[in-house]
């Protein structure tokens, strides 16, 4: 596969360059709502889904920065355009699931200073990525968020049955958990290539 | 009403950040940079630089308007005056070492969505006085460049066998490699979580012996 094509980008945003296991953008709900299934999954759908509409917004806002050549102004609009998605996610989660709503709690509006979000924005701008390519990116860097969260969470809930020692209780024991997925999503090095 | 502002600055204002509600190490905040620039002891020292000068600009700013803001906006606020600071920030490191800058790559734009800044903004700038503000924002941002520099150091010196570029172990010395890769940033931090939880165990266990003692 050409590392340009499309499928290629996909599956380097979502196993290859994992966005959380391996380039460490968005650890703070990684850690923050891993701690049951349910929530993990919903935080991850609503983080991919923000991811979307920010990268696809990002793509034409950077058209339009370029063709004004006011390129120095392009990270305070990225963020605008993020803060406003995440602004529409919460509405539309607060009518629809207001379980869902207060489980994520303050993780919610944070998603703004998600920085796999902003970061996602930013790398497909500096790829020079064209449309198809920057759909494919953001939709392979939401499902390798999910896979990431979706997996942690999985562990943590084994972990609460596990007889620890109680000095690693809590976060300690969550990073070795993490530095142990990322030594394994190290193995899709070289895949596809 | 308005609520009552408490103006008097103690040593515990600045130290807070450091020991007490270390960024990094208690509170768990900006954790993407922390294990993403610490490879190597100079990039993890100018990012821990970056973000205390934004820390501290953007916590001037938001306290000098706090009673400006209105509240329903104040996050969009906040977050539009971190860019600003980063995007100048940016500019600045580009201009001064081309070299540093490709090795922090996009992390220096992404100081923008550092929880630690907005939360400072949103916790403690928009309710205290500059100077106390400046107190404590200093003294968290000290506190975050310590964290990254106690990584840096570990995972330079066992993956590279190297200080600041230097030498340390020899040409015997195998280094460890997946220490700057990115699983040892989780590892490594993981490790200092739980030396401190250990040093805080035995300090528990120490007062509670001397109050038998004393009793």
């Amino acid at each position: 596969m050409s590392p340009d094509s499309v499928s290629f980008i996909f599956l380097n945003a979502f196993l290859i360059n994992n966005f959380v296991l391996a380039m460490f953008l968005g650890l703070c709900p990684f850690l923050g709502v891993s701690g049951k299934l349910n929530t993990a999954w919903s935080m991850g759908l609503a983080t991919s889904f923000v991811m979307l509409i920010s990268s696809l917004s990002a793509f034409f806002i950077n058209e339009l920065l370029v063709y004004f050549q006011i390129e120095f102004l392009r990270l305070i609009c990225y963020i605008a355009v993020i803060a406003s998605a995440v602004q529409l996610v919460e509405m539309t989660m607060k009518k629809f699931s207001p379980t869902l709503f207060r489980a994520l709690g303050i993780f919610l509006p944070l998603i703004t200073t998600n920085c796999a979000i902003l970061g996602l924005a930013l790398f497909q701008t500096f790829k020079e990525y064209d449309f198809a390519q920057s759909l494919a990116y953001s939709t392979g860097a939401g499902a390798g968020f999910i896979l990431a969260i979706v997996l942690m969470a999985g562990l943590r809930e084994k972990l609460e049955l596990a007889d620890l020692p109680n000095t690693s209780k809590g976060a300690a024991i969550s990073l070795m958990l993490a530095g142990i997925l990322s030594l394994i999503f190290m193995g899709f090095a070289g895949l596809g290539s | 009403m308005p609520i009552k502002e408490d103006h008097t600055i103690t040593a515990d204002t600045f130290l807070a950040g450091i020991w007490k509600e270390n960024p990094v190490f208690v509170m768990l905040l900006g954790m993407c940079p922390v294990l993403a620039v610490t490879n190597s002891v100079i990039n993890a020292l100018a990012m821990g630089l970056a973000t205390t000068f934004v820390l501290l600009c953007s916590s001037t700013l938001v306290s000098l308007l706090r009673n400006v803001i209105p509240k329903e906006v104040r996050i969009a606020t906040y977050i539009v005056i971190i860019a600003t600071f980063v995007t100048i920030t940016d500019y600045v490191i580009q201009a001064i070492s081309l070299e540093l800058y490709n090795a922090l790559g996009a992390f220096i734009q992404l100081i923008v969505a550092n929880c630690m800044i907005l939360g400072r903004a949103e916790a403690y700038a928009s309710k205290n006085r500059l100077l106390k503000t400046l107190t404590n924002s200093l003294g968290m941002g000290i506190g975050f460049t310590i964290a990254l520099l106690s990584l840096g150091t570990v995972r330079e010196l066992l993956g590279n066998g190297s200080l600041l570029g230097y030498s340390i172990f020899g040409e015997a010395f195998q280094p460890w490699v997946v220490m700057i890769l990115p699983p040892g940033g989780f590892i490594v931090l993981g490790a200092w979580l739980l030396l401190f939880n250990w040093i805080k165990e035995r300090n528990a266990a120490l007062t509670l012996a001397n109050e038998r003692g004393t009793s």
